[in-house]
């Protein structure tokens, strides 16, 4: 439907752009005063449009932290949703700028797809959920389960393969939204849904009883999510990637959305906060901007640990612990790399 | 000697000239011309966008190449006529959506006709009511896109039908769920092919009947109840053979354990809304192509045909369908087009069709856009081509034989 209609777009996008140079995306979101930016077609506390049609989440966060170090103001993001099919083509026709789209790393989206992955912004595993009334505790339990799994997505292959090498069957119930596998699993045409845990739980969330049912213990999966850019413009690459380590970098700094302003007018004594803040040597002139690309970036959608907790955090309906993805210092594997 | 040059160029100009406008001013040639010119342009348009699209590719550094048909898929599907597991090739993967592209055409097609014969009918009737029931249900039908339709129907299995647990049981042979139809399993004995024999050489049978009926009616005027004797020998010869043979198959039936049913075979809601949904809409269409045929041939042959003494059913049969038929069928060929593309619509409820499998999840998979919509649209219009070819064939069968 829609779907496939925006993929054939994309492909047609893809045949009538004149052929254009590579590089330079930094150039044309400038000129445009706008960045394209793909995400999810909505999956609450990572890329949703809430009620009054303004996007919230972790990735839209991350977007709106690349638009302000690009173009000074974080409301400046056209949002384009896509599904797990259609969100590289978006991205591979210049569609989209940069992609922040609940999406996994894997040697063959960058390599063969032509896709250059920012750091990973949040680690995941895919798991299931299940209705409790079904009595089921494990995953190697689910034999004969009808499965409801979002397609164009590595979750459909990690399925595959667990399922064949634990030598139990199921039935796959292929789905191309989140809604949609929320209303078929809802619905009872499927026993369980699997996608990212974290999906899971933001799924489960917007249940009316999400206590009535549970995520299996078994993470069957490494999912790490990050952002992606197009293959060949290195410049545009850099500025994504050190806008995520930045904002990884100022909570271990301590730097807050608060804060930022106030410790950005002139260098203090720590020299890394300095760097990250502008106010000492000319970082932000080795990837085309000025030196408070990074301020801000946090002063538009704060630290990363402000970010999670804003919008998946303990607090929050979702309710996810920050886990593996703590800093490195707090028993995580947050780290990112020095801005030196 | 210099001017002499110069006016015989001149002449020659202006005799090319005239060739030109001659032939420009020429209808027929004219318009051969202006086809040429259009043909070209539109060679160029697609050249243009094909060398873009691979030099834009080739640029992100993608290849155009089919090599990734022969890789491990990787996935897996659920509704599968041959055999496949997610080791199987992306090859295999496209068979499998063929096959179930063909199923539910196959299918729509069928159950379209049939019902779009009997509601064209029905829209004819003088009865008050019948008429405006087949009224409102055409126009109510063909006006609502038909995706809505397909998700209306799945929307209404998946939703209204019962879970697993708590089947309906029908008559113990069926049980319908939410999950679809579960329903015996035949399993052929080796007797079995014996019937089948005989049910092929039924077909046969009347074929050769019929021929050697019609000759003997043209020659003596004899007439032998030909549809009659076929139905002995196609079905009710058959039937009698199986049972007679002790019912040479086993049934293997659906049995509830854990999450589903287990054994039997089943009809998915996928199939199940995308055969109705397609079905339904495109018999409304159909219906009205009925109704215009037999309107087409004139009230004035039936009541020639009956002054003749001929009986009413023979007079539909022999003047009116045969004329009416020649009206329906080009139209028809059209719907049977759209039944087949509009399959595609599968997608929205994760039927896996071509546009699903090859088009969709391996094209996704392995990132070769081009490659798999090449594939894609060469196979709809492959079997475009296909129901065209025969419906043609079928069109000339029935012309009008002039004498
Ligand atoms: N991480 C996996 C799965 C991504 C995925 O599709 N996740 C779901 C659930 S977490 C999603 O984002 N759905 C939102 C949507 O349907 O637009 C991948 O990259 O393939």
């Amino acid at each position: 439907m829609n779907k496939s209609f925006l993929s054939a777009a994309a492909f047609a996008a893809l045949s009538m752009t004149a052929v254009n140079a590579q590089a330079a995306t930094l150039d044309d979101v400038k000129a445009r005063g706008e960045l394209n930016c793909v995400v999810s077609t909505g999956i609450a506390g990572f890329a949703a449009p809430d009620d009054k049609g303004v996007w919230a989440g972790i990735d839209v966060d991350f977007c709106r932290a690349v638009a302000a170090a690009v173009l000074g103001d974080g409301e400046k993001v056209n949002f384009v949703p896509t599904t797990g099919k259609t969100r590289f083509t978006v991205l591979n026709s210049g569609e989209g700028d940069i992609l922040f789209r609940n999406t996994t790393e894997t040697m063959s989206r960058d390599a063969d797809l032509k896709l250059t992955f920012l750091p990973v912004n949040y680690y995941d595993g895919q798991g299931f959920m299940i209705s409790k009334e079904l009595g089921v505790n494990s995953a190697k339990d689910l034999d004969g389960a009808s499965i409801c799994i979002q397609t164009g997505t590595t979750t459909e292959l990690n399925l595959a393969d667990y399922f064949r090498t634990n030598g139990i069957s199921y039935e796959p119930v292929p789905v191309e939204t989140n809604a949609e596998a929320q209303t078929n699993y809802l619905g009872g045409r499927c026993d369980v849904f699997t996608t990212d845990a974290s999906g899971l739980a933001s799924t489960r969330a917007s249940f009316e009883k999400p206590d009535d049912h549970i995520i299996l213990p078994e993470i069957i999966s490494k999912e790490p999510l990050g952002g992606a850019v197009r293959h060949g413009d290195d410049q545009w690459a850099d500025i994504g990637k050190w806008v995520v380590n930045a904002l990884i970098a100022a909570e271990e700094l301590g730097v807050t959305q608060g804060s930022a302003a106030e410790m950005g007018k002139a260098a203090g004594d720590n020299p890394s906060i300095n760097r990250l803040m502008g106010t000492e040597g000319d970082f932000g002139s080795m990837i085309g901007l000025d030196n408070q690309w990074a301020l801000r970036a946090i002063e538009a959608v704060g630290n990363y640990g402000e970010i999670f907790d804003r919008n998946i955090g303990p607090d929050t309906a979702i309710g996810l612990e920050r886990g593996l993805n703590a800093q490195w210092k707090d028993g995580g594997i947050l780290y990112a790399a020095p801005i030196r | 000697m210099s001017s002499g040059t110069s006016v015989e160029g001149s002449t020659s100009i202006t005799s090319q000239r005239n060739i030109f406008s001659r032939l420009w001013n020429d209808k027929e040639t004219r318009s051969v011309i202006v086809q040429i010119i259009a043909l070209v342009a539109l060679f160029a348009f697609f050249a243009f966008m094909i060398r873009n699209a691979v030099y834009n590719l080739e640029a992100i550094g993608k290849g155009f190449s089919f090599d990734f048909l022969w890789q491990p898929a990787n996935y897996d599907i659920n509704q599968r006529l041959i055999s496949y597991d997610s080791r199987s090739s992306h090859m295999r993967a496209m068979q499998v959506g063929i096959l179930n592209t063909l199923l539910v055409a196959f299918a729509g097609i069928v159950l379209a006709t049939v019902l779009g014969f009997i509601l064209g009918v029905l829209r004819l009737s003088k009865n008050w009511l019948t008429n405006k029931i087949a009224y409102v249900y055409i126009e109510y039908v063909r006006n609502v896109p038909v995706l809505l339709h397909i998700l209306l129907v799945h929307g209404i299995m998946v939703h209204s039908l019962p879970k697993p647990k708590s089947a309906i049981n029908v008559g113990d042979a069926g049980f319908l769920t939410n999950r679809g139809l579960f329903m015996p399993k035949p399993i052929p004995e080796p007797l079995l092919w014996a019937v089948i024999a005989l049910f092929v050489a039924g077909i046969i049978f009347a074929i050769i009947f019929r021929s050697w009926a019609k000759k003997v009616q043209n020659e003596t005027g004899k007439i032998y109840p030909v549809f009659w004797i076929s139905v002995f020998a196609i079905i009710i010869l058959p039937v009698l053979a199986y049972f007679l043979l002790g019912s040479p198959v086993n049934w293997e039936a659906p049995e509830l354990k854990g999450f589903n049913f287990r054994g039997g075979m089943v009809i998915r809601p996928e199939f199940i809304a995308l055969w109705l949904a397609l079905s339904f809409y495109t018999a409304a269409f159909i219906a009205e192509i009925v109704r215009a045929g037999i309107l087409a041939v004139s009230h004035g042959q039936t009541e020639a045909s009956m002054a003749l003494g001929i009986p009413r059913g023979r007079t539909l049969k022999l003047v009116v369908i045969p004329q009416a038929l020649r009206v329906i069928v080009p139209p028809l060929s059209s719907q049977y087009l759209n039944i087949t593309k509009n399959s595609s619509l599968a997608i929205a409820i994760g039927y896996m069709d071509i546009t699903a499998t090859i088009g969709g999840i391996s094209l996704n998979q392995t990132g070769r856009e081009m490659e798999c919509m090449i594939i894609v649209m060469a196979l709809y219009l492959l079997f475009s081509l296909l129901i065209s070819m025969f419906m043609n064939w079928y069109n000339k069968r029935i012309k009008l034989v002039e004498r």
